[in-house]
C-alpha cells in the first residue's frame, strides 16, 4: 500500500501574531516553520500505515526551497520519498490542488492512500484535499480521527474504514481505495524524530517539480489579526491561602 | 497583588537567578524597602535562567570564576537545590589531554578535587559512552546540577517573608530617570517608583535597560543550541533528575547531561549567532519563551553525528526522539567576564549582568556586599563593569569580540592568546616606526603595543643559549626568544619602550592634597616634582590598585596607571571626589604619548638630546623634570619598571613622532634597541620582583603580605587605613616571595617553561594552603634572562617563606624544583637597585 501525505510549511506563532507591514504574511522574524499539527498526525499515520501494511510513504509539499525543511522533517519521522513542488509564489488553494493533482498523475506508481491535513494551520481553507480527490475522481473523507484497512470481500480491492468524530459519537465510512482522507489532530501521537532519523533524512533525494499557477480562484486580499478575547482566567489566590476558594469552587461544580 | 509602591530604597530589575540572589543577600545585610520587578511571570519570567541546563562544572583557570562558582555551590547546597552527580570532561585528542593537565593544576590552586580518568574508567561511570572515541577524561566529583528556578524562588521568598521585599511580575521597565548623574526613578508600565538604587539584573536585556539611563552594559546575547532526547530507558531507571555524571565532550564543543529520562545535548560548536537585545521577541510574540528561539537545525547538523559517536547506544536509539530543541540565548561579553558593579555613567545604577547559573548566587552575594560595604569578599576586579575603555562600552566592540569569543567557550585558550577582531583601535604616534621594525603587536585596552620586534632577531645569535628558547610549542605560543634577547641588550646598552598605552589622569584644585592623601596609602604631600609609587586600598585594606602619582604643582597631581587599569581606577577616583568644585579630575590619556628609555647608556642617550642636566645629582631617582628636546617641552620621570637607569618621557601626543625619531636616531651611537612589552611586563619586571595588579595584588592580600608595607604609616587618614593598620599589627599569614625554577627538564626530556598560574607544592607533592585557606600558586611566571632562570612570584605561608627553601611547581602534571630567592620586595636581580639609582 503506497501512501502520499501532503503537508504545508507554516510559521509557528506565539500567543501574539505579528503581521508584516504589507499585511500579506505573518512576520516570521523570530518564528520557526513546521507542518501544521493535523499534518504532523497525517505524517505519523502515513508512516504507520506503510509499516503495518507494507509499501512506501511519500511526503509532498508545495512551497519555496526552504520547505525542504518540512520534507526532511517528515523523512526524519520515517517517510520514504520526498517531492517538492518548488515555487516562490504563494499558491491559493485551487492552483495548489491542481499542482498536486498533476504531480500525483506524473508519478510512475499510483498511490493507494492520499492523506492531507484537515485544514492548513495558517490559511485554514479546508479545500485542497477535497479538490484533489475531486480532480482524481476518488472518494474523500474529511476530519478523520481513525483509519483502518481491510481486504475486500473478494480479496481484491482494499477497503478503508474512516472514523469521524461528531458531538454525538462516531461516523464510520467505508471507502474503496484509492481514496483521500483529511486527517485531524488526535488520530495518533506523532513521534519525535530521532537523531538517526535526522541523519537519514538529510541524505534522502528530493524529487523537484515546478508547478504551474494557472487560474487562481480564491485570492488573499490582506490579513487581519482579530482582537484578542479577554481572558477568563480568574486567579483564586496563591499557596495555602487559595485553598478555601478552591474548595468552594469544587463544591459549586458538585465535585465535593 | 498589591500596587506598585511609589518609593523604594532599591529597585532590582530582573527576577532570574541573579536578581533573586541580590535581594536575598541585601535582605540578609539588613536592607529594607526593596522592590523586585520583572516583565515576565514568576517563577519563570522567560529569561536565560528559565532554559538553562543548570549544571555547574567547577574547574577553571580564572580565580574569580572559581570563587564565584564555589560560593554558588555552597549557596545552592544551603538552599537544598543542589544534586551532586560528578562531571567528566572527555578528550578526543592529545592536545585536549594536555589542556586537562593544565586544568588539573588550576583545580589544585582553587582547592577543587579532580583527577585524570582513563577511557575505561569513564566507561565504568557512564556505561553508555563509546570509550573508543575518547583518549581520556578529567573527572570532578563535585560537579552537580541545580534547580535554579527553585533557588530563585526561595531567595525571593526570604526577603518577602522578612517584610523587606515586594516582588512584582509582569511589570515592564519603560525608562530610568536620573538627576545629577545619579538614579532617581524607575518608570514602568504599571507606574513610577522613586528610588535611591537601581540594580540591572536583566540578563540579555541589560544593555537595553542601561541605555534608558544613559549607561552602558556591554554584552551581546548569543545563541547556544540544545536538544533534549528521550525517552531513554537506562536514564529513566535512575532515581530523580540525574544519576550519571555529566559528560563534556570538549573537542566537539558539546555536552551530554541527563535530565530525568532524557539526555540533553548542548553545543558550543556552531557559528556565532548574535541577537541584539532589541530584537529579542516579547513574551507574547515568542513561540516558546523570549530566550528560547526556534532551533536552527542546520547549525546543529555536525553535532548529531558527534553525539552518535560518543553515545551511540542511547542517542542512536530510533525510539528516542528529539523532544525539545532550542536556540537558547545567553550573555557573552567582550572579554568573557561578567559585568558587575556600579555603571560608569550613572551613580547608584548597578550592573549585575552576564552571569551564568554557575555564578548566579555567589554573584548576588558579591553585589550585595559591594553595595553595602563598598567592596566584596570575592574581589570583582576582572568583572568590574567599569573596566572597559570608552570605545569598548558600545555594541560594536561587544559584537565583534563576542562573535570571536563564542567558539572559545569550550576552546583551549592560551593565556597569551590575542584577539583578532576590532584591532588597531588605538595606536601610538610611533606605530609606523614600530611596524617598520617588525613589531609584533599585542593589545591592551585597544592599544596596539609591540610585544617584541622581529628586527631584533639578529640579537639571538649574539646571546645564544641565554635567550632560553622554548622547544615546546605550547610554551612558546604567542612568545619569542627575541623578548629575552631584547632584555639582555637593554641591560647591556639602552632600550626604548613604547608606553603610550599607560592611562594618565590629572587631579587639580584647592583640595587636591587632602583628596590625594585620602586616596593613597603613601604620603602624597611630598615635594613638588616627586613621583611616588603607592598602593590604593579598598575600605577594608586590600588592593584596589597600585599606581604612580606625580606631584607636578602645589595643587596638581598626575596619576599614571596601566592601560587596562585606567578606566577602573578613574571610576574609583572619580567616585571619591569631594563633590564640590575643590577637586577635579581630567583624563589626560589621549594627551600624552610615552617612551621609556632604560639601560646603562640611557643617561648618555638622554644627555645627547637635551641641554637639561641629566646627571644623578641634578636629576635623582624618583623625580620629575620638564626638559626640552629639540625645543619641545616634555616631562621626564626618572623611574624604572625594568630595573635600569632611565626615564619615562611624557610627550604631548602630536610631538611624539618627532621626539621618538630623534631619540631613535641619537640612540644609534649607544646601540639602542627597540624593546617590547615582553620585557617591560614580564622579564624585566619579574627580575625586579615588581608586583602587578590583579596578578599579585588583589583584595585578598594586604600590603603587608604583598611586601609593600611602608616603614611608617602616614599620619593622614586614607581609605583602607584601619584595615592596613590591623594587617600590620596581625602580621602576614603568607608573604609574596620570588622563586626561581632550578630545572626545566620534563620526564620526556623536553625543557618546559611555565606560563604563570601553576600550583606550588611541597617536596611531598602536596598543595600548600595558608591559615586563611588561600592556596599557593605562581601569580606570575616568566623568564629571568639575566638570572638564567625562570622567575616566579607566589604567596607562601610563613613556614615556607624562607630564602633557600626548596619546593615544587606543578606544570602539565609534572613537578619541577623551585627555590625561594626572596621573601619580600627585595629583587633577585640587582637587590640594592644600584643600576636604577646610579
Amino acid at each position: 500500500m503506497d501512501i502520499l501525505v501532503c503537508i504545508k510549511r507554516v510559521p509557528v506563532t506565539g500567543a501574539k501574531v505579528t503581521l508584516t507591514a504589507d499585511e500579506q504574511a505573518i512576520d516570521a522574524g523570530y518564528l520557526s516553520f513546521a507542518p501544521g499539527p493535523h499534518e504532523e498526525c497525517a505524517i505519523e499515520e502515513a508512516v504507520q500505515i506503510a509499516k503495518k501494511h507494507g509499501g512506501r510513504s511519500t511526503a509532498l509539499t508545495l512551497g519555496p526551497d526552504t520547505a525542504v525543511e518540512q520534507l526532511r522533517y517528515a523523512a526524519s519521522m520515517g517517510v520514504d520519498d520526498l517531492i517538492l513542488l518548488e515555487t516562490d509564489e504563494e499558491f491559493p488553494p485551487m492552483p495548489t490542488a491542481r499542482a498536486i493533482t498533476a504531480a500525483i498523475q506524473a508519478q510512475e506508481r499510483p498511490f493507494d492512500v492520499l492523506l492531507f491535513g484537515n485544514e492548513s494551520a495558517d490559511a485554514g481553507g479546508y479545500q485542497v484535499g477535497i479538490r484533489v480527490a475531486h480532480a482524481l475522481g476518488m472518494p474523500v473523507v474529511t476530519g478523520v480521527k481513525k483509519l483502518e484497512f481491510a481486504d475486500g470481500a473478494d480479496g481484491g480491492t482494499t477497503v478503508a474504514t474512516a472514523h469521524r468524530q461528531t458531538p454525538d459519537g462516531w461516523e464510520l465510512y467505508e471507502v474503496p481505495l484509492p481514496a483521500v482522507f483529511t486527517i485531524k489532530e488526535g488520530i495518533n501521537v506523532p513521534r519525535y524524530p530521532s537523531i538517526p532519523g535526522k541523519l537519514k533524512a538529510k541524505k534522502k533525494p528530493i524529487q523537484r517539480i515546478t508547478p504551474e499557477m494557472g487560474a487562481v480562484g480564491l485570492e488573499k486580499v490582506r490579513l487581519v489579526v482579530p482582537e484578542a478575547e479577554a481572558s477568563d482566567v480568574n486567579i483564586l489566590g496563591h499557596g495555602a491561602a487559595a485553598a478555601p476558594q478552591v474548595v468552594e469552587l469544587l463544591a459549586e461544580l458538585g465535585l465535593v | 497583588m498589591s500596587e506598585l509602591p511609589q518609593k523604594a530604597k532599591v529597585v532590582v530589575i530582573g527576577a532570574g537567578i541573579v536578581g533573586n540572589s541580590i535581594v536575598y543577600h541585601l535582605a540578609k545585610l539588613g536592607w529594607e524597602d526593596m522592590v523586585l520587578i520583572d516583565k515576565g511571570p514568576l517563577p519563570n519570567p522567560g529569561g536565560s535562567t528559565g532554559h538553562a541546563s543548570n549544571f555547574l562544572f567547577l574547574a577553571t583557570h580564572a580565580k574569580e570564576f572559581a570563587e564565584l562558582t564555589m560560593d554558588s555551590v555552597r549557596l545552592y547546597k544551603e538552599l537544598g537545590v543542589f544534586t551532586e552527580c560528578g562531571g567528566i570532561e572527555v578528550a578526543r585528542t592529545e592536545e585536549r589531554l594536555e589542556e586537562f593537565r593544565r586544568l588539573m593544576g588550576s583545580s589544585k590552586k582553587w582547592g577543587i578535587e579532580s583527577h585524570y580518568v582513563t577511557p575505561a574508567e569513564v566507561k565504568e561511570m557512564v556505561p553508555f559512552i563509546n570509550e573508543e572515541t575518547i583518549v581520556g577524561g578529567f573527572y570532578t566529583p563535585g560537579v552537580g546540577v541545580v534547580d535554579s528556578l527553585q533557588a530563585g524562588t526561595l531567595m525571593r521568598e526570604y526577603g518577602e517573608e522578612k517584610g523587606v521585599l515586594q516582588s512584582f511580575p509582569n511589570v515592564e521597565v519603560m525608562d530610568i530617570e536620573t538627576e545629577d548623574g545619579a538614579v532617581k526613578a524607575v518608570v514602568t508600565d504599571k507606574g513610577t517608583i522613586e528610588t535611591e538604587y537601581v540594580v540591572i539584573a536583566a540578563g540579555v536585556w541589560s544593555p537595553r535597560i542601561a541605555k534608558m539611563a544613559g549607561a552602558t552594559i556591554p554584552l551581546t546575547p548569543q545563541v547556544h543550541q540544545m536538544i533534549s532526547v528521550g525517552p531513554i530507558d537506562i536514564l529513566s531507571e535512575t532515581d530523580g533528575e540525574i544519576g550519571y555524571p555529566i559528560i563534556r565532550d570538549m573537542d566537539t564543543f558539546m555536552y551530554e547531561r541527563q535530565s530525568g529520562g532524557d539526555m540533553e545535548v548542548g553545543s558550543y560548536a556552531h557559528r556565532a549567532i548574535l541577537i541584539h537585545p532589541d530584537d529579542i521577541p516579547s513574551i507574547e510574540e515568542a513561540e516558546m519563551s523570549p530566550t528560547e528561539l526556534p532551533f536552527t537545525e542546520e547549525d546543529f547538523e555536525p553535532q548529531f553525528e558527534h553525539s552518535l559517536e560518543i553515545m551511540p547506544d542511547i542517542l542512536g536509539d530510533e525510539t528516542a526522539g528529539i523532544r525539545h530543541a532550542i536556540n537558547g540565548l545567553l550573555s557573552l561579553t567582550p572579554d568573557g567576564y561578567p559585568l558587575l558593579g556600579e555603571t560608569v555613567e550613572v551613580k547608584k545604577l548597578w550592573s549585575a549582568a552576564a552571569i551564568w547559573i554557575k555564578e548566579g548566587p555567589g554573584t548576588g552575594r558579591l553585589i550585595a556586599e559591594w553595595m553595602t560595604y563598598g567592596e566584596s569578599e570575592i574581589d570583582a576586579h576582572h568583572s568590574d563593569v567599569s573596566r572597559f575603555s570608552n570605545y569598548a562600552r558600545g555594541e560594536y566592540h561587544s559584537d565583534q569580540r563576542t562573535a570571536e569569543a563564542f567558539i572559545k567557550t569550550y576552546g583551549i585558550v592560551h593565556p597569551r592568546e590575542q584577539w583578532e577582531s576590532n584591532r588597531n583601535v588605538r595606536v601610538s604616534p610611533f606605530y609606523h616606526m614600530e611596524k617598520e621594525l617588525g613589531a609584533v603587536f599585542f593589545e591592551t585596552a585597544g592599544w596596539e603595543r609591540p610585544q617584541w620586534y622581529a628586527s631584533n632577531e639578529k640579537l639571538l645569535a649574539e646571546y645564544g643559549d641565554k635567550v632560553m628558547d622554548r622547544p615546546n610549542e605550547w610554551d612558546s605560543r604567542w612568545w619569542s626568544p627575541i623578548i629575552n634577547a631584547e632584555h639582555l641588550a637593554m641591560r647591556e646598552r639602552v632600550g626604548m619602550v613604547d608606553l603610550t598605552a599607560l592611562s594618565i589622569f590629572d587631579i587639580k584644585g584647592s583640595g587636591a592634597v587632602e583628596y590625594m592623601e585620602k586616596m593613597a596609602m603613601a604620603k602624597m604631600d611630598v615635594a613638588i616634582g616627586r613621583g611616588v609609587y603607592t598602593p590604593i586600598l579598598t575600605p577594608k585594606g586590600g588592593f584596589k590598585s597600585d599606581l604612580t602619582i606625580l606631584r607636578l604643582g602645589k595643587t596638581h597631581y598626575r596619576v599614571i596607571t596601566g592601560g587596562a587599569d585606567g578606566p577602573r581606577d578613574m571610576k574609583w577616583f572619580s567616585n571619591h571626589l569631594p563633590g564640590d568644585d575643590s577637586v577635579y579630575m581630567v583624563d589626560m590619556t589621549s594627551a600624552y604619548c610615552t617612551i621609556g628609555v632604560w639601560g646603562p647608556k640611557a643617561r648618555d642617550l638622554m644627555q645627547s638630546v637635551t641641554k637639561a642636566d641629566m646627571s644623578n645629582e641634578a636629576f635623582p631617582y624618583g623625580w620629575t623634570k620638564k626638559i626640552r628636546i629639540d625645543g619641545v617641552e616634555v616631562l621626564a620621570f626618572r623611574i624604572s619598571y625594568v630595573g635600569e637607569l632611565g626615564w619615562e618621557i611624557y610627550i604631548p601626543m602630536e610631538y611624539g613622532l618627532g621626539i621618538g625619531k630623534k631619540l631613535w636616531e641619537a640612540g644609534q651611537e649607544f646601540g639602542v634597541v627597540p624593546v617590547g612589552i615582553g620585557v617591560y611586563g614580564t622579564t624585566g619586571r619579574l627580575e625586579k620582583g615588581y608586583r602587578l595588579m590583579s596578578a599579585e595584588l588583589d583584595a585578598d592580600y594586604s600590603p603587608v603580605e604583598a611586601g609593600l608595607a611602608r616603614p611608617k604609616v602616614k599620619k593622614a587618614d586614607f581609605i583602607g587605613k584601619e584595615g592596613y593598620l590591623k594587617a600590620r599589627e596581625e602580621g602576614p599569614t603568607a608573604v609574596l616571595c620570588t622563586l626561581t625554577v632550578e630545572d626545566h627538564t620534563s620526564k620526556s626530556g623536553v625543557k618546559r617553561y611555565l606560563q604563570g598560574g601553576e600550583p606550588i607544592l611541597t617536596l611531598d607533592g602536596e598543595t600548600i594552603k595558608d591559615a586563611k585557606g588561600r592556596y599557593s600558586y605562581a601569580t606570575s611566571a616568566g623568564d629571568g634572562p639575566s638570572l638564567g632562570k625562570q622567575v616566579l612570584l607566589a604567596y607562601l605561608p610563613l613556614q615556607y617563606a624562607k630564602i633557600g627553601e626548596k619546593l615544587y611547581v606543578e606544570y602539565m602534571a609534572e613537578n619541577y624544583p623551585v627555590t625561594v630567592r626572596s621573601i619580600d620586595s627585595t629583587p633577585v636581580f640587582d637587590p640594592s637597585n644600584e643600576r636604577m639609582k646610579g
